[in-house]
């Protein structure tokens, strides 16, 4: 019989409530399921999750890495999008 | 960790087309990334020696890791309390857990997981030479815990470090768990040498057995690794093999002597001019045959992994089968 892979998905943990979700690895399985049992197998033994998110990888879209310029420098000369580019009176710079 | 399936959406195309692979422009840009400690990610543009590079490191760790399973695994039933057998239980389970990690690392190279298994039961990558010595008895579990995963410790703290992020990442997980490994080898080796005389000469035995093969496990003489050169360049390897035995021994030797063994090297003492103790020289011709296939347990390892694999072939089938059923059912329903 030709051999099938399992799907892989990608796998989110939540580590304590109040926290996102934070990509930790991948795993493959047949089904969502066996998705969050493996994950919870590989990536929580010593409690460090919460909650598991999994994601079948090819679901999932990214930018592209050379595609870096165009998408985040634009935000590069604006500075005065931060608090910090405001210079305010000593006596109430702490506001 | 993110893998070739992590695609830009349908309809856009990736800028740099495989057949800018060899653009010097490109080059220029990774090498300086590079000198100025950058992270390479997944799907960032490398040289295809550094991506090819970094799948044979990550593969060959992953199958140590899984073969690694092996020599510890077989004393599982024979733990001499449920203490240490829950606990042995729990440092095998973290082994496997590490091949995962590191396997799901070099899977965002573009490799498949089925390919990288492939090449491990077909014997045509290789895994560390210390898997292929046998585990005569109990102390020899608390050795590998001691010395074997504190060599590794030494190996892979550098690692959490190197450019490639989806390695380093894992290699920062492996490593808080393998502290945990030394320290209940130690322990188990403690509790031995507080009992019989017996029980001393058995740990003596093993030490003796597993000291020279942990030095071994830093590779080869920085003289005679000719890839070492190009890995520290790439920031892949970051101390070199000398250094970190070098690091290992001086580490050791305290913890030896609190534990009551001697260290099998009459050449081993302090040398003060270089602040780092001497030891004699490894044999080299012993860890080449073992790297060649020619060690004690090279034969009955990988027949045990080929064997895992076939056993475990129609449980791999029956979950697609079941997946895809119920799958069909869902669709029919909807």
């Amino acid at each position: 019989m030709e051999r099938k892979e399992w799907p892989l998905w990608e796998i989110f943990i939540r580590s304590k409530n109040g926290l996102d979700h934070k990509h930790c690895g991948s795993v493959h399985a047949t089904d969502a399921r066996m998705a969050l049992q493996v994950a919870r197998d590989v990536y929580t033994r010593r409690q460090e999750g919460v909650s598991i998110w999994a994601v079948r990888a090819e679901d999932i879209v990214a930018s592209d890495p050379d595609a870096k310029p165009e998408l985040f420098d634009p935000a590069e000369d604006k500075i005065y999008r931060h608090p910090t580019f405001y210079k305010l009176p000593d006596e109430v710079d702490h506001m | 960790m993110y893998t070739q399936a992590l695609d830009i959406p349908p309809g856009e195309e990736p800028k740099r087309k495989p057949d800018a692979v060899e653009n010097a422009a490109y080059q220029a840009e990774f090498d300086a990334r590079i000198d100025a400690g950058a992270t390479i990610e997944a799907k960032d543009w490398m040289p295809e020696a550094y991506r090819k590079t970094l799948v044979r490191q990550i593969s060959q760790h992953a199958h140590s890791e899984i073969v690694g399973m092996l020599p510890e695994g077989n004393w599982i039933s024979r733990a001499p309390s449920l203490k240490r057998k829950a606990i042995l239980l729990a440092k095998v389970q973290d082994e496997g857990g590490h091949g995962l990690y590191l396997y799901a690392a070099a899977e965002t190279l573009g490799v498949s997981r089925d390919s990288l298994t492939e090449a491990l039961l077909s014997g045509k990558a290789k895994y560390s030479s210390i898997f292929n010595y046998p585990t005569l008895n109990w102390a020899d579990v608390g050795v590998i815990g001691w010395l074997v995963d504190g060599a590794a410790i030494m190996n892979q703290i550098p690692l959490c470090k190197c450019s490639y992020g989806p390695y380093a990442r894992a290699m920062v997980r492996v490593c808080k768990e393998e502290s945990f490994h030394q320290r209940q080898g130690y322990d188990a080796l403690l509790a031995m040498m507080s009992g019989t005389e017996e029980q001393r000469e058995l740990v003596q035995d093993a030490v003796n057995r597993w000291w020279w093969p942990s030095l071994m496990m830093f590779g080869p003489h920085d003289a005679d690794s000719p890839n070492s050169g190009q890995s520290m360049r790439w920031g892949i390897k970051r101390i070199s093999n000398d250094d970190l035995r070098q690091k290992f021994v001086d580490a050791t030797v305290k913890q030896a002597e609190v534990l009551g063994v001697t260290l099998p090297d009459d050449e081993l003492k302090w040398n003060e001019a270089r602040g780092h103790y001497d030891f004699a020289a490894i044999d080299w011709d012993e860890f080449w045959n073992v790297v060649n296939g020619h060690g004690q347990c090279n034969v009955d390892r990988l027949a045990m992994r080929v064997k895992a694999w076939d056993d475990g072939a129609w449980v791999r089938e029956a979950a697609v089968a079941h997946a895809e059923k119920q799958a069909a059912r869902e669709k029919a329903a909807a």
